[in-house]
């Protein structure tokens, strides 16, 4: 082991597990109470646009949102950068 | 008034038994009349924590079924005169418990002038939890530092602000407490555990005590005597902080730093 590795320091357990639940838990949230055909209908709408643009499966969120008396459907679609140059 | 308090975790093993144990004699302890209920259907285990196991004669689902009356089911602690234990049934239906029968054993209950009736919930989100939180007040969620439980809890959180009488009804809210067990300061200060701060800022809900980790734990429960009775130990001494805290007083909390060890002790590894 250099000398460097000593002075490199591994981040601490108690972070990791501290980040590790502020996204789960705070992905948990955002589904609780959500209506179950979510999952489902989050994964057909992402096969529908794969068919016209390459997005990345992640860069779709349906979420629905009661906003007094009512909800919300709300579908986010992240498209890809157009590539700099033309290939 | 009655104060109808749920014990709960979601996660199994955290210290939902040995929390309510403590809670309610510490309760007792101050003079409170005190039911404590356990909800772990098929299986026991207040009684056995509590020293209580070779008296139970009846149980909660014979009372719900009328098989006796609550008086006949209600254990009376050898130790602290106002207290008062409700044994599970060792059933294996799964339907033995029914919110109404729960309903009944409670209106009962305050109908005999308890203060504080402490519903000691089965781990889980099965229908033995359900009942445990449906009519509470209040509620104790016991949590370890450690990532499973943190989770389990936030979902026992989202249950509790959705499905008990309270959240249905929409007229108040069930006040919300959490409650660290196993807590070790020493692994808190070397990064190796998440801290009070950190699961709190987590879950985002009050501290109502942090329980340290410790032998007295399970010597307190080989035992049978709630290990908030230990004067020497400072679980006990925490859990007491946390009576305090749930009876409305401003105690800050104790044991969540390492204790400063002096010169001698360092230069010699005490």
């Amino acid at each position: 082991m250099g000398l460097l590795a000593l002075f490199r320091r591994q981040p601490k357990s108690a972070n990791i597990a501290k980040e590790r639940l502020r996204i789960i838990v705070a992905q948990e949230r955002s589904a609780r109470g959500a209506p179950d055909y979510l999952p489902l209908l989050q994964r057909e709408l992402l096969e529908v646009i794969r068919k016209y643009v390459n997005v990345d499966p992640d860069a779709i969120v349906v979420t629905v949102e009661k906003e007094d008396g009512h909800e919300v459907l709300e579908l986010s679609v992240a498209l890809p950068e157009k590539k700099a140059a033309a290939t | 008034m009655t104060e109808i308090i749920v014990v709960t975790s979601g996660k199994g093993g955290v210290g939902k038994t040995t929390t309510s144990a403590s809670l309610s004699s510490g309760l007792a302890r101050r003079g409170k009349k005190v039911a404590v209920i356990d909800f772990d259907i098929g299986l026991r285990n207040l009684d056995l924590v509590m020293g209580c196991e070779r008296r139970v004669v009846y149980d909660f689902v014979n009372v719900i079924n009328g098989d006796c009356t609550l008086k006949q089911a209600l254990i009376k602690d050898k130790r602290l005169e106002t207290l008062f234990v409700l044994a599970a049934s060792q059933t294996r239906d799964k339907d033995a418990l029914t919110a109404e029968g729960v309903r009944k054993v409670l209106d009962e209950l305050i109908a005999e002038g308890f203060d504080y009736i402490l519903c000691d919930s089965p781990a889980g989100i099965e229908k033995g939890a359900h009942l445990a939180m449906y009519y509470a007040d209040r509620a104790i969620v016991v949590v370890n530092p450690e990532v499973s439980s943190v989770r389990d809890s936030d979902r026992i959180l989202g249950l509790l602000s959705s499905k008990t009488q309270h959240a249905e009804k929409g007229e108040k809210k069930v006040q919300e407490h959490l409650l660290l067990t196993r807590y070790s300061p020493r692994r808190v200060a070397a990064g190796e555990m998440m801290s009070v701060d950190d699961v709190k800022e987590i879950l985002g809900i009050d501290v109502i005590g942090v329980i340290p980790e410790s032998p007295d734990v399970l010597s307190a429960s080989n035992a049978g005597t709630p290990v908030i009775l230990n004067e020497n130990s400072d679980v006990a001494h925490a859990y007491e902080d946390a009576v305090g805290r749930l009876l409305g007083e401003s105690i800050p909390l104790r044991f969540i730093e390492e204790p400063k060890k002096g010169f001698f002790a360092r230069m010699f590894g005490g």
